[in-house]
């Protein structure tokens, strides 16, 4: 595609002498010439043509003259670039000319080597400027679909936590700027128990927050029909395949909770195993259920384990973002790193042990740059 | 992303480096894309190298071992160090893909 360039002057000759001294360019298919006489007819062909890539206009002229025609033409197209030819000598006019955005000057008599050099310098900087437009917009769309992914993901985390006498719950967590795929879930079920869930997601964007969304609404759904974590896991995986999930998975650990005995009943799709914390502060791993992530391997058959928390016990479910926090020494903050902070700070409620975790995270990666979600949900038994 | 990779009759082993996360799993992706169009029965991924991996990797891994199925091959892994076997584990993605401890076993496995 040649470079449009309209040239703008009163005087005729113009006409003929540009397209004779521009001939190479023009028969090699560069160049491309518009003519006007003045101001009101330049911006006329501007309005009705917008593949004009640049002005190259005279000062004097009647109707209006290249200044005045200089502040119109942000109004017209605020990419175009216009190149000032005025009288040798006549800074005065220059310089308006300069301060009302002309890009260039060239002065009369017209040298046309030397046009061709500042033509050339100016559409090379008018395609670095659409090139950096370019960029920008697409760094727009992109912020635009991770905003949309990002408000997604915080309105499926509930803001309200089932406790009782008994027992209390709390679930927080910490997005990473660049979104990652974690959720959690507290549902109440039949006979007073709890449902809890924590998962994450692999992808991003926006396919993933949809998937987080499905697997959500999935479990829910699942998470009232069934008690057992395992069937429920195993009921959520079919379901997820029924979907194209292009390769996206959700690693998910569900729980089941029943206040009366305290039985903590889990099942782990992929998920990190639970830990447990006692009222001393002293804490172990629960054992894995040895199930794959959900939206992997259809038919997959989740098994559940039970472990029952004495009164004082603290179970901290959490994501790969807590255990896998670095620091500025390329260190992880690790399971060692939760279980010497809780042997420290002994766990009082569910709420300010989910709290803690995350300053001890935050405060162990220092201003370490953030790559993953980082969510912690708790179960107390009081 | 660069992969090294040799061929030995209809098996590849690739060495993929480094971090294996979100921040490059897009790269990952086409380079075992290119690899796994060149192999005929069994692409085993090298991790000797391989530093740390995310779910994003695991994902590419996922969509790899998909690929490679759907063309009557599979995949393999070796020389995996304890922090990224452990993942595996728990991620339970060792039940899809078979992982070995040396690139000569696992060479012996797929081609047995």
């Amino acid at each position: 595609m040649p470079y449009r360039i309209l040239v703008v002057d009163d005087e005729p000759d113009l006409e003929p002498l540009m397209l004779q001294r521009m001939r190479r360019q023009i028969r090699a298919g560069r160049y491309e010439f518009v003519f006007a006489g003045n101001g009101v007819e330049a911006l006329e062909k501007l309005a009705a043509d917008d593949t004009i890539d640049m002005v190259l206009s005279d000062i004097n002229m009647p109707q209006m003259d290249g200044l005045t025609l200089l502040e119109q033409i942000p109004d017209v197209n605020p990419n175009l670039r216009a190149v000032i030819i005025s009288a040798y000598g006549d800074m005065q006019n220059i310089r308006t000319a300069m301060n009302r955005g002309a890009f260039d000057f060239v002065t009369k008599p017209v040298d046309f080597d030397d046009l061709q050099v500042t033509v050339d310098r100016t559409l090379k900087h008018i395609e670095e400027w659409r090139a950096a437009l370019d960029s920008r917009d697409k760094l727009v769309a992109l912020q635009n679909e991770l905003d949309v992914a990002s408000k997604m993901q915080q309105s499926i985390l509930p803001t309200a936590f089932p406790r009782s006498g008994d027992y209390e719950t709390f679930g927080t967590m910490h997005p990473a700027l660049d979104v990652g795929g974690d959720f959690f879930d507290v549902v109440r079920l039949q006979e007073g128990w709890i449902g809890l869930a924590i998962a994450d997601v692999s992808g991003k964007g926006v396919p993933a927050a949809l998937f987080m969304m499905s697997s959500r609404t999935l479990l829910k759904g699942t998470a009232i029909s069934y008690n057992d974590p395992g069937t429920v896991l195993s009921e959520v995986n079919g379901l997820l395949q029924e979907d194209e999930t292009d390769g996206m998975f959700v690693t998910m650990l569900y729980a089941v909770y029943n206040p009366e005995t305290g039985a903590f009943t889990y099942a782990s799709g992929g998920h990190d195993a639970p830990l447990l914390v006692r009222a001393d502060g002293s804490s172990e791993l629960l054992s894995l259920t040895g199930g794959i992530a959900l939206g992997v391997l259809p038919g997959f058959d989740y098994q559940q384990t039970t472990y029952h928390l004495e009164p004082g016990d603290t179970i901290v479910l959490y994501t790969d973002g807590v255990t896998e926090a670095m620091n500025h020494d390329n260190r992880l903050f690790g399971i060692t790193g939760l279980q010497e902070y809780f042997a420290a700070a002994p766990p009082s409620d569910a709420e300010s042990t989910g709290m803690r975790v995350m300053e001890a995270v935050a405060s162990f990666a220092g201003d370490a740059p953030q790559s993953d979600d980082i969510t912690c949900l708790t179960l107390r038994r009081s | 992303m660069e992969i090294n990779t040799e061929k030995d009759g209809g098996t590849v082993v690739a060495t993929p480096t480094g971090r294996l996360d979100g921040s490059n799993a897009r790269e990952f992706q086409d380079a075992l894309d290119s690899v796994v169009q060149d192999t005929e029965r069994a692409l085993i991924l090298d991790f000797e190298q391989v530093s740390y991996i995310s779910s994003a990797g695991l994902r590419v891994l996922l969509v790899t071992a998909k690929t490679l199925q759907g063309n009557g091959a599979e995949l393999a892994l070796c020389s995996l160090d304890d922090p990224i076997r452990e993942v595996f584990g728990i991620s339970g993605f060792d039940s899809i893909i078979p992982i070995h401890s040396s690139r000569a076993e696992a060479i012996a496995a797929v081609q047995g």
